[in-house]
């Protein structure tokens, strides 16, 4: 069996602590119940303090190999090991293996005559003997009360718990006392909390509207920071799980992966790629919106990523879901079957809310999904009051955010108006969500369209366009809303709108195609104009070459016939041009 | 003329060590069973300090603790036996007036 090596302080001023191995109880605790102290947990009957300080032991035993002695007063070895069988645990193994020691300590009223003084050193004698034949660090004590009922003399029965307590504080044990709840503001009937000073833990166990709730609170710690609120636990199938306090912090990362949602253009509206990893998403609408189509949508697209998605469905079974998201165009199956989808429904009056959220911790916990989706929220308020809701669906949040795990939540908004503001979401939870996406039918024309738009959408540019929601056999997509005469139009209207929009551009576009005709035309008679005045001007030049070669021929001709005449006329020759004066004609 | 007990008793008496209430229950044990049952009885004490796994047997928490194994049923007295009457009671034996 592997010893895991208990965790140890922070800095060797603080306390040291044992830990218990009850999930989420050492982390409210800091560490564990303080170690070599006796503890005190008080609860009215049923609250599940036996449960408690069994696990205490056996996880002592298994988990961080601390044997323990359990001193029972009430319940009888059979019974108790027979309710710790149904967590799993086999305490007659333990007891064979000398990890855990059982005494029964019998206390019949009507045996017992009281005939002068005594004091209880047979309790001692009898937990001395069973803590050292197994080396026993832990004890429990259930419940010291009968005692009180067996015994008539109290007084006595005072002096040696006190004796007891220091006692054990000086062999070292870390011992667990259990007390019934006194009445009124008394934390347990008979004052044992005066003995037990060092850590007080009261369980709670309350039925509101016929659902019951568990409820745990760590009263006092002495010489330890601890969470003081009360924490929702369960037993399960396991044994306690408390819901641990790490969401009080708001200290989560935020990273700047986007994550897409299936659908491009919501993707588009959402900044062009999508949500935030680990961001919170809210899709509220009036029924029958799509709300879960879009949820079922998210799923299936981080499955398609390779990651694995969680699904929480309080309305639908998950064949229905399944038979439904199939019909458009979304199917589940495969990825359920491959392990990366689990869908969980039930029921939200089933349980309590808390019991739900440590459920949902759980689950989560143990799957380790990248996307949680749950379908629909407002189920889970039916008959409580927003105050109660807020702070669970908090501590949902923040868990899953610390995890950066993207979270998904519908919720179903009252008001089938148009007109009747989406804001007054009915849970009043829109200030824990990061992005808020809003459903609404649209009724216009004779018929009535879905309509979705980005409320908010915080840390990123989102469209402010009203946009219509389109459910087909073939899936689900944004289209664009054709807005005429100031109005938006959706379904049949925004069809013929579009057509006669498509009959204007083409049109349009063939006036466009006239007019280039025409004008090409015309520019094909300039040019037919140019190219004849081109032609007229090249006659023109030739006429001009032509009455200058002319001009050129005569007046050489004329100057060859002048100079022959000089030739013949005259020795010499004739001048070059011009007349020359007669020379003395003879 | 003494009543007769029925039959004969085994007490048995626990004790933690020679403290005085253990001194004091074992001398008031002998002085009841001598004044009362004469002879008729068997007694032993049991010092849990020296055999602490025979308390669970029988029992015990408070010490000293007599228990009446024999005749049954089995009966349980705590104290240190001064008080008689309450001895007499709680052993369910008929006090023999001397």
């Amino acid at each position: 069996m592997a010893k895991k090596t208990a965790p140890t302080a922070d800095s060797p001023a603080t306390l040291p602590k044992s830990p218990t191995g009850i999930n989420g109880l050492d982390e409210i605790t800091g560490g564990g119940l303080p170690t070599g102290r006796p503890t005190l947990v008080s609860g009215s009957a049923g609250c599940g303090k036996t449960m408690l300080a069994m696990e205490f032991l056996i996880h002592g035993a298994i988990q961080f190999g601390e044997p323990g002695v359990f001193m029972m007063f009430e319940e009888n070895p059979q019974e108790l090991a027979a309710n710790v069988r149904s967590l799993g645990f086999d305490l007659e193994e333990l007891t064979a293996q000398k990890k855990i020691m059982l005494d029964h300590v019998v206390i019949e009223r009507s045996e017992i005559e009281e005939t002068g003084e005594y004091d209880l050193e047979g309790l001692f004698i009898r937990l001395s003997y069973a803590i050292d034949s197994i080396g026993a660090k832990r004890v429990v004590l259930d419940t010291v009360e009968a005692l009180f009922a067996g015994l008539p003399n109290h007084a006595v029965l005072r002096a040696e718990l006190r004796r007891l307590f220091r006692w054990l504080k000086d062999r070292g044990m870390t011992a667990i006392i259990t007390g019934e709840k006194g009445e009124g503001t008394a934390i347990t009937r008979y004052g044992l909390e005066e003995y037990v000073a060092d850590c007080v833990i009261t369980l709670d166990h309350r039925v509101t509207e016929q659902i019951s709730t568990r409820r745990l609170r760590v009263m006092k710690y002495r010489g330890s920071l601890h969470g003081t609120n009360e924490y929702p636990f369960i037993i399960g199938a396991h044994g306690l799980s408390v819901l641990p306090i790490t969401s009080l912090q708001l200290d989560h990362q935020a990273s700047t992966d986007r994550v897409p949602t299936g659908m491009a253009r919501l993707d588009e509206m959402l900044g062009g790629k999508g949500v935030y990893r680990g961001s919170s998403v809210l899709i509220t609408g009036s029924p029958g919106t799509g709300k879960s189509s879009i949820a079922a949508k998210f799923a299936e697209t981080a499955c398609r990523r390779g990651e694995r998605a969680l699904l929480f469905a309080y309305e639908e079974s998950p064949a229905q879901l399944l038979r439904n998201m199939r019909s458009i165009g979304i199917d589940l199956a495969p990825w359920v079957s491959k392990g990366l989808l689990q869908i969980h429904a039930s029921r939200p009056t089933v349980h309590g809310l808390e019991q739900h959220l440590v459920m949902m911790h759980d689950t989560v916990v143990a799957f380790d999904p990248a996307a949680v989706i749950v379908d629909p929220i407002s189920n889970l308020t039916l008959s409580r009051s927003e105050t109660d809701v807020k702070p669970t669906l908090m501590r949902l949040i923040d868990f899953l955010k610390h995890r950066q795990i993207t979270s998904v939540f519908t919720s179903l908004t009252t008001g089938a108006s148009a007109t009747e503001g989406p804001e007054d979401s009915q849970l009043g939870v829109s200030s824990l969500m990061d992005t808020w996406l809003l459903l609404r039918n649209v009724e216009f024309n004779g018929e009535r369209n879905r309509v979705i738009f980005v409320l908010k959408s915080r840390g990123m540019t989102h469209s402010n366009q009203v946009r219509e929601f389109v459910m087909s056999d073939s899936g689900i997509d944004l289209v664009d809303v054709y807005l005429g005469a100031d109005r938006v139009l959706t379904g049949t209207a925004r069809i013929s709108q579009g057509a006669a929009e498509r009959a204007a551009a083409e049109l349009r576009a063939q006036d466009h195609q006239r007019k280039l005709r025409q004008l090409a035309a015309k520019q094909k008679a300039l040019d037919a104009q140019i190219a004849a005045l081109q032609a007229e001007g090249e006659v023109g030049e030739a006429e001009v070459n032509f009455a200058i070669a002319q001009e050129t021929l005569l007046t050489r001709t004329t100057q060859q016939a002048a100079d022959a005449i000089g030739r013949l006329r005259g020795g010499g020759d004739g001048g070059k041009g011009g007349a020359k004066p007669l020379r003395g004609i003879r | 003329m003494k009543p007769t007990q029925p039959a004969a008793f085994e007490l048995r008496l626990y004790v933690a060590g020679q403290t005085p209430k253990s001194l004091a229950a074992f001398a008031n044990l002998k002085r009841i069973c001598e004044t009362h049952l004469a002879g008729e009885y068997r007694i032993e004490v049991i010092d849990l300090l020296q055999n602490p796994q025979l308390a669970a047997g029988d029992q015990i928490f408070a010490v000293p603790t007599l228990v009446r194994r024999l005749p049954e049923p089995i009966k349980k007295i705590i104290g240190d036996l001064s008080n008689e009457e309450r001895v007499l009671v709680g052993l369910d034996v008929q006090p023999v007036t001397a």
